[in-house]
Order: structure tokens, then sequence, then C-alpha cells
């Protein structure tokens, strides 16, 4: 209606087309200053706001990196902390057990060293016996056989004999006592080479150890003085435990749920099969609280055994007291283990009632049948009941695993969106500025004859020489306004 | 201070617990044991044995007999309501489907059919019982037949409750002019539906899936 209003100011609509162009260029002509500073107000504007947010963001991704770097140092710095600790304990426990058996080893040492020295002392050889008869031999031959001087010789040739033979007899004897006297030193000569190969042993491990804690003292150099090296192993380190403990706490997730399985259907004749919390079973509701008071013992219990360190209350504890909660953790988690024990025979009791009543139902003589092997079965899920919550009090470990990483994931995870988030505010503000400046163009657009008048206008006042530079000045100003 | 927040709390404890009442299902078999099909006796057997199989503790069942005059306690074969304790409604089932058994054994033929009288009882009933699941299941040929001084003209409420017609056979009538048959089931239909009811029809007895 209001189109066809305009079209009739004049007879001929095609006229009145041209007119009222005609007036909208002039009127957009004649706001046109304005309407530039208003868009240029609006957008500029938007990109100052847009450059706000951007920097308010980069500031606080700042912020969360330098407290997620100090989350990870802090934790590194803990880490390292009880390894360098474990590997002091280690070593004092080998020096320590070496040590209190020093005394021993060198009474054992010296008690070896003193009975190879007296056998070494009894086993000297002695010189054998100079010969007494040469000389006499000699002067009985020189005289006259008449003499009966071949009657003495034999004589002496007897005696000599004889001598030999028990000089000799003397020698073998001697010689047989000297090599069992080196005989008994044989097993202190062992006890000796043992002894002393297992002090090298302890030594070495001690050596070893000492090369693991330089190590181990060198990282936690680089962690206190918050190197980037240190930061970037951290980093990776708690992403890799993050995803591995999250494996195993979705596997001891399906052991639990194998454990609510068991325990659920029995459950139901204690509680009742009916009631309902909400939307769930009572009986659901009560297994399912089992399980987590079970996993609850199960970390009181590890934290107790300073395993875990999530409660330092607990850590903080006395040992006499702390021996105290690890033996009543202990023997609930028994007592509950053997309750779901009993539960889950109770579920195959339940579970073959319901099976003979349905077969009853369906007139079913097969279903009623009892299975010899059904003992097995029955046996496999007690043993399941009884395994599974002494199983499931190790989840401690991944759990304490999972919380540390989490914060550090967390942390990483916000940063790469805090980061994300900047970039897209800084894309948008440059992209409002810009934005500016073209619809300042698009404004001009239809205004292309009496900007061109204008400009041709201001050619004709102006002197010559000063055309040139306005010209090449007007589009630099207009850009820069 | 601290009493009171005991109080808050087993207040709060008592009221988070829905009593059984309100996820339990109710039954109610009515059987025709009218003339001839006295004879399918087995077959409403075989029903009552698989609504047993299918219920769960809390629920409710009972069994009722379509004769001359069907509102009445008296024609009710056998009822229960199964206990908390899945064991214990074990052995209900049981025991019920025994009473059932002799039933079926001893169920003499009746010489009029009040199909009406048997749903007021049925109402009646399960309305008693505040099941939060009503399902009224007909084994019957739906056709009412009903001896002289007897008034059954008048409106069911069905609301809340499904009404399943099974095993419908068809009569020797029904045979000649097949329009009464289905007549009959629409009848059935609009007056179940007009209490505000949900109306179902099962003939096929190997096929009892979607029954409870």
């Amino acid at each position: 209606m209001s189109k066809s209003i305009l079209l009739t100011i004049t007879p001929w609509p095609a006229v009145s087309v041209v007119i009222l162009l005609v007036l909208l260029v002039a009127a957009l002509y004649f706001a046109r200053s304005t309407a530039h500073q208003a868009i240029h107000a609006a957008c500029g504007a938007l990109a100052h706001g847009l450059r706000l947010a951007s920097h308010s963001v980069t500031h606080a991704q700042a912020h969360l990196v330098a407290r997620n770097r100090a989350v990870l140092l802090a934790a590194g710095r803990e880490a390292k902390e009880r390894i360098v600790e474990r590997e002091f304990a280690r070593v004092g426990d080998t020096v320590r057990k070496d040590l209190a058996g020093y005394p021993e080893m060198h009474r054992r040492l010296s008690g070896a060293i003193v009975r190879i020295e007296e056998d070494q002392a009894k086993a000297v050889e002695v010189p054998p016996e100079a010969p007494g008869w040469a000389q006499a031999v000699s002067v009985v031959a020189k005289l006259d056989a008449r003499n009966a001087g071949a009657e003495i010789l034999a004589d002496i040739h007897k005696s000599m004999v004889k001598a030999h033979g028990e000089a000799m007899r003397d020698y073998r004897k001697a010689s047989a006592e000297r090599h069992g006297l080196l005989r008994q030193m044989m097993p202190d000569w062992r006890l000796i080479q043992l002894t002393l190969g297992r002090v090298n042993k302890s030594v070495e491990s001690v050596i070893e150890r000492s090369l693991a804690i330089d190590r181990h003292m060198e990282d936690y150099e680089t962690i206190v003085r918050g190197e980037d090296r240190a930061v970037s192993v951290l980093s990776s380190s708690s992403i890799v435990y993050f995803f591995i403990a999250a494996l195993v706490l979705a596997v001891a997730t399906a052991g639990a749920a194998i454990n609510f399985t068991l325990i659920a259907r029995p459950m139901a004749e204690m509680v009742g099969g009916t009631h309902f919390i909400g939307a769930f079973r009572t009986a659901d509701i009560a297994a399912l609280v089992i399980i987590m008071v079970e996993i609850s013992m199960g970390l009181f219990l590890m934290e107790s055994l300073r395993i875990t360190r999530l409660f330092p209350v607990i850590g903080a504890l006395t040992d006499k007291m702390r021996v105290r909660m690890i033996a009543i953790t202990f023997v609930i988690l028994l007592m509950m283990a053997s309750v779901e024990a009993g539960l889950a025979y109770m579920r195959e009791v339940l579970l073959q009632d319901e099976l003979a009543t349905n077969a009853l139902l369906r007139s079913d003589s097969t279903g009623s049948m009892v299975n010899q092997h059904l003992w097995i079965t029955t046996a496999a899920q007690m043993g399941m009941g009884f395994i599974l919550p002494f199983a499931l009090v190790f989840v401690a470990i991944p759990l304490e695993t999972f919380v540390h990483s989490l914060r550090t994931v967390v942390g990483l995870m916000g940063i790469a969106i805090l980061r994300t988030l900047a970039l897209i505010l800084r894309v948008l503000g440059n992209g409002a500025r810009h934005f500016g400046v073209l619809a300042q163009s698009i404004y001009d657009l239809p205004l292309f004859m009496p900007l061109w008048l204008e400009a041709r206008m201001a050619t004709a006042t102006r002197p010559a020489a000063d055309v040139a530079g306005t010209r090449e000045a007007e589009p630099w100003q207009e850009a820069r306004s | 201070m601290k009493p009171r927040i005991v109080l808050l709390a087993l207040t709060l404890a008592t009221g988070a617990c829905v009593p059984p009442g309100t996820h339990n299902t109710g039954v109610y078999l009515l059987v025709d044991t009218s003339g001839s099909y006295n004879r399918q006796m087995n077959k409403a057997e075989q029903i009552i044995l698989y609504a047993l199989s299918r219920l769960q503790p809390a629920d409710s069942i009972a069994v009722a007999r379509i004769d001359t005059a069907s509102f009445t306690e008296k024609n009710i074969i056998a009822k229960t309501t199964f206990d908390d304790r899945p064991s214990t409604a074990n052995q209900q089932r049981r025991a019920f489907a025994t009473r059932v058994e002799k039933f079926v054994d001893q169920a003499t033929p009746a010489p009029y059919t009040d199909i009406t009288g048997g749903l007021l009882q049925a109402i009646e009933f399960l309305n008693e019982k505040q099941t939060a699941r009503k399902e009224i299941l007909i084994f019957s040929d739906m056709k009412e037949d009903l001896a002289k001084g007897y008034v059954r003209d008048i409106p069911l409420d069905f609301k809340g409750f499904d009404v399943v017609a099974l095993n419908v056979t068809k009569l020797r009538s029904d045979n000649f002019d097949p329009r009464q048959y289905l007549a009959r089931l629409e009848e059935w239909r609009v007056r179940v539906e007009k209490g505000g009811g949900h109306w179902r029809v099962i003939n096929d007895l190997d096929r009892l899936d979607g029954l409870l």
C-alpha cells in the first residue's frame, strides 16, 4: 500500500522512482558524516569490547597456567619426595641389615683368618735331616779290606737303607698332615669368599640406590627450580596417569557391578523387594550401599597402611592408632566379605527356587531337574562374593592417582578452552573493526555521484598545486578516520 | 536442636521410602464356566499359570468364576497378595497354582453368564487393593446371558483399568453371521472405553508376551 502511494507522487511511476532515489541519495549524502561516525563508533566500541574481553580471557588463561604449573610442581615435588624417601628407607634397610650383621661377620672372618694362620703355621715343611754317614763311609772305604772294612760298610749300608726308609716314611706322614691342614683351610677360604661376596653385593646395591637417589634428586632440583622441562615432563606424565587411572577405575567399576549383581537379589529378602526410594528399589540401594561401604573401608585400610595419602588426618595418626585402624577396617572388610559370600549363596538358592516355581507354572518337568554340577557355580559365586570386596580395596590406588591427575588435566583443558576463547574474541574484535570500514564503504557506494561531484568541485576551487596532494591525502584521511 | 535434626532426617527418610503399593500390579481373572465354554478350562489354567509366573512380590491376583450370579465374593476361587520377600512369594505362587488346578478339575458348567457382575466384582476388588496397575482378564466368549431378575444395565467405572478379553471363541451362531461376533466385541469395547478403561482382545494364546 505504502509503495503504491510513493509511486503516485507524480503521474509517472518511473519519474516518481527517480525523484525518490534522488531524494534518498541526497538524504544519505547529507547524513554521510553522521552515519560514518555512528558506524565507526559502534564498530569501534564492539571491537574494543571484544579486545578487552580477549585480554581478560588471556589474563585468566595466564593465571590458570600459573596455577596449573604450581599444582604440577607441587604434585611432582611431593611425588619425588616420596620416591627419594622410599629410596633412602631402602638404603637404610640395607645398611642397617648389613651393619647389624657386621660384628658377627667380623668375628667369623677373624676366626677364619686365625684358623688359616694356625693351619699355615702347622703346615710349614720340615727341612730334611742332614746326611751324617757320608764322611764316615768315605773314611771306612779308605781302610784296608783285610781290616773287615767291607763288613762295616755293609752294616753301614744296611743302617743307611733302614734310616732312609724311616726318613721317607716320616716325610710322607708329615706331607700328608700338611695336605690335611691345607684341606682344612678350604672351608675357611670359602667362608671368607662368601662373606666378602655378600658384602660386595650389599655395597653394589647401596651404590645403585645412591645413583637412583642422585637421579631423583636431580629431577627434584629441576622441579624446585621450576624449570620448563620439569613442568613439561610432569604435565605429560599427569595425562598418562589420568588415562591409566581412568581405565583401571573403569575395570573396578565393572567389578563393582558384578558384585552388585551378586547381592542385589538376596538383599530383596532382607529389606523387601518392593520398597522404593525415589525411582530405585530399596534392595538395590542397600546392595549399592554395602559395596560403597566396602570401598570406603578399603580406602581407610590403604590410608592406614600409608599406601595412599588421600586423608591427611589418617596419615598423621600415631602408629599405634594406625595399627588399630588397620585391624578394625580389616575385620569389617572380612565380615562384609563373609556376608557377601552368604548372600551369593542365598542368591543361588533363590534362583533355583524361582526356576523350580516357574517350571512348575509352565508344567515343565525338565526345569525342576537338579544339575549335579550346580555346586561349582554356587562355589564360584561365593568365592567371588568373598574376594571382590578385598579386590575393591585396591581401587584406592588408581582413585588417588585419578584425583591428583584430574586437577592437572582439568587445568590443561581449561587453559585450552580459554586460549581458544581468547583467539575467537580477538578475531571477532578485528572483524568488527574491519566490518566498520566495510560498512562505511558500502554506505558510500550509492553516493558515488554526489561524492564524485564534490571531488570535482573541490578540484575546481583549489589551486592546481594542491590538487594532487589533496587527492592523495583524501583516501588516507578517510581510512584513518 | 539435635533431636529436631534427627526427627527431620527420619521424616525425610520415611517420606522418601515409597510404599509398595505404588509400583505393584493387580490382576483379576474372570473364567467363564457357562455351558460349552466350560470345556476350555485347561486353556484358562494355562493363562492363570502364565499370569502367576509374570507377577512380582507385592502384586495381587484373584481368580473368579463367571456363572449365573457373578457379583459375589463366593465366586472368587483363589486370591492372594504376594509377600514382599521373593522366596515367600514363590511359595504363595505354588499354593495358588495348586488351588487353581483343583478348581479346574472340579469346575461345573453354569446355566447363565453374568459377565457384568464379574466385572463389577473385579473393579471392587482391585480398587480395594489400590494397586498401581489394574488388569482384568476375561476368559470368555463374551456372550452375556442373564437369568431373569438380574439387573446389570449399570455404568461401569473402568478408569485406570486394562480389560483384556482372552480366547473369545466364536459361537455356532457367529459362524452363520460373523457380524454378531464383531458386534459383541464392539459392544464390550465401547462399554469399557466409555467407562474410561483400555480394551484389548487376545485370541492367540501362544502369543501372551504382551500380557502383563
